[in-house]
């Protein structure tokens, strides 16, 4: 059990990165300002590699000889184990930008977290992937609040993603038996601890941003225990998994 | 700015101040954005300047089609990273173009009206994966070809930038070769990929130096400015020299029956391409004009409310700092 806790913990870190930084680079070419476009694919470069360190640990840790790329390529939907957040779609670059921070901050709390725990090999790349983070975070959080506090269509579009994703944080803080796994072995914290630390970053941001966090408690959820993934989810799938797919064993 | 430049009479200026600037021009010294210039030299540096930018934007496109089908986690980051040093170039370039005079914005409306250009190459479409590789070693390669000779051109500015965006050139043309070298020693359907790509885009990355010297509008008053070090054809057969005997490494076909070594020149021959479908791209009718011109303009006008929102907080912030003070 303790392996297979590992294993489903590290997928959920992998595909999150993974799935989240695919998004991100459906962007490319296609930004507001040169900038931007920039931006967006460091971004997403950077998630890319930390999914290359997740999903690698994950398929050593598994030992069934899976590589990262097996694990990203060849599995299919139901055995995803990302938050609903990250597959969804980009909407317009608001949209984009407010799913990042939402993702961000608990990503830079969950890094700072994991670097002191028991397994060497995850502080290790928390270690490397908390610099990244933190940068995201400063860059998704002042853009928040750039277009918040913007103009008056600026700050409406900003409100209604808002609104949109709010359901969608709540999964990030969700335990289950395989985070009581983690907690016992020392390797990661539980989510639902970290969710104070993300209140306090995240309403800040978004007080200084003037947008009004929705009041309703519900959150949607499925994506971090494979249950019930969204639409979504198939179509990102057969466009990246597609070369994989279709000319089986090939070296790329 | 840009349309007083297009109007303004290169025979106003003084034959003195010409004479001078030419006999700097001959003594390789740098010009910088300070030095007088004639308006024809600032022109036509607006007019280069300003397309190089606009095609490594461009450029972003048909590599970013394909961003999402990479088929490594690893192919994927090269070709993230990749693109994203293209907008960096990009930025660079409309910096130099910004020393003459004209704005990054003026120049993209200008873009967006069609009234400037960008390489005509990136209006070819990336249709498989090894067109992914085959952009980095031929197109990228080409380009690389071209601008090492430009780190010699008179324009300071336009010089540096040069030299910083080879280096980053030739990273995206190795690891075009070697995405490549495994499709073309990998699996037969791997392999028809490779032979497809280079099939397609052989022509048009020869097409990237231009027609031939003696058909080339620009070609002659920029060779004495030093715009333009060597001509057209001499990079194209430099290139066409590199590129052969790789294309033979790889067991490829040759993509033009044309191509032999001829000893007596020391260079390989090879058929001229159809310089109609050149001009025929160049005036709108390549396979992507269309879309990619709109991806852009469609891409600036949704992006107008968040170019808007960011400077209107920035306003806000600047106001509330005075006020504070």
């Amino acid at each position: 059990m303790a392996d297979n806790a590992l294993f489903q913990f590290l997928l959920r870190m992998g595909d999150n990165s993974l799935i989240l930084g695919h998004r991100v680079s459906e962007w490319c070419g296609h930004s507001p300002v040169l900038e931007e476009d920039i931006a967006l694919a460091n971004t997403a470069l950077d998630l890319i590699g930390q999914t290359q360190f997740w999903l690698g640990l994950a398929g050593e840790v598994e030992g069934k000889g899976r590589s990262a790329d097996d694990l990203a390529f060849l599995r299919d939907a139901w055995d995803y184990r990302n938050v609903l957040l990250c597959e969804l779609p980009n909407g317009d670059f608001g949209q984009t930008l407010m799913r990042q921070f939402l993702y961000d901050a608990w990503a830079s709390v969950m890094m700072g977290r994991l670097m002191t725990s028991s397994d060497e090999r995850v502080a290790a790349i928390a270690a490397k992937a908390s610099k990244e983070v933190a940068y995201h975070v400063e860059r998704s959080g002042d853009t928040v609040v750039g277009l918040g506090d913007g103009t008056e269509e600026s700050h409406a579009r900003m409100q209604a993603a808002l609104d949109y994703l709010w359901p969608y944080v709540g999964e990030m803080f969700d335990s289950d038996e395989v985070d009581a796994a983690m907690v016992k072995a020392g390797i990661a914290p539980d989510p639902a601890s970290l969710r104070e630390e993300y209140d306090a970053l995240v309403g800040k941001v978004l007080g200084q941003a003037t947008l009004t966090i929705p009041t309703d408690t519900f959150h949607h959820k499925g994506g971090r225990t494979g249950y019930m993934h969204t639409e979504h989810l198939g179509h990102l799938l057969c466009t990246m998994q597609w070369l994989q797919r279709a000319y089986p064993g090939a070296t790329w | 700015m840009y349309a007083q430049m297009i109007t303004a009479e290169a025979s106003d200026e003084d034959p003195k101040l010409l004479e001078e600037f030419q006999a700097r021009i001959d003594r390789d010294e740098k010009i910088e954005p300070k030095d007088w210039m004639p308006m024809a030299y600032r022109k036509t540096l607006i007019r280069q300047i300003g397309q190089h930018a606009h095609s490594e934007v461009v450029g972003q496109l048909p590599e970013g089609n394909w961003i999402t089908r990479a088929p490594t986690l690893e192919r994927k980051a090269i070709l993230l990273a990749k693109v994203q040093d293209e907008a960096g170039h990009g930025l660079y370039l409309y910096s130099a173009a910004e020393t003459l005079g004209v704005s990054r914005d003026e120049l993209v409306e200008l873009l967006h009206e069609g009234k400037m250009k960008y390489s005509s190459i990136f209006n070819y479409p990336t249709l498989n994966w090894a067109d992914i590789g085959a952009v980095g070693w031929l197109v990228d390669g080409a380009a690389i070809v071209n601008q090492v000779a430009l780190q010699r051109t008179s324009y300071g500015p336009y010089s540096r930038a040069m030299i910083r965006i080879c280096k980053e050139e030739s990273f995206h043309a190795r690891q075009g070769y070697h995405a490549i070298m495994q499709m073309a020693f990998g699996t037969p359907a791997q392999k028809a990929m490779a032979q497809d790509a280079v099939n397609r885009l052989w022509f048009p990355a020869i097409m990237m130096f231009g027609p031939s010297d003696s058909e080339s509008v620009h070609s002659e008053q920029s060779m004495q400015w030093k715009i333009k070090v060597r001509s057209n054809d001499d990079l194209r057969q430099q290139f066409v020299d590199q590129t052969v005997p790789q294309i033979e490494y790889l067991g490829l076909d040759l993509p033009d029956p044309g191509i032999k070594w001829n000893e007596e020149r020391g260079h390989y021959d090879y058929s001229d391409p159809d310089w109609s479908e050149f001009f025929n791209v160049i005036k709108g009718k390549g396979p992507c004009n269309v879309d990619r011109l709109n991806d852009r303009t469609n891409a600036w006008e949704d992006g107008a409310w968040v170019r808007d929102g960011l400077l209107a907080h920035g306003r806000k912030k600047a106001a509330a700092r005075t006020a504070a003070e």
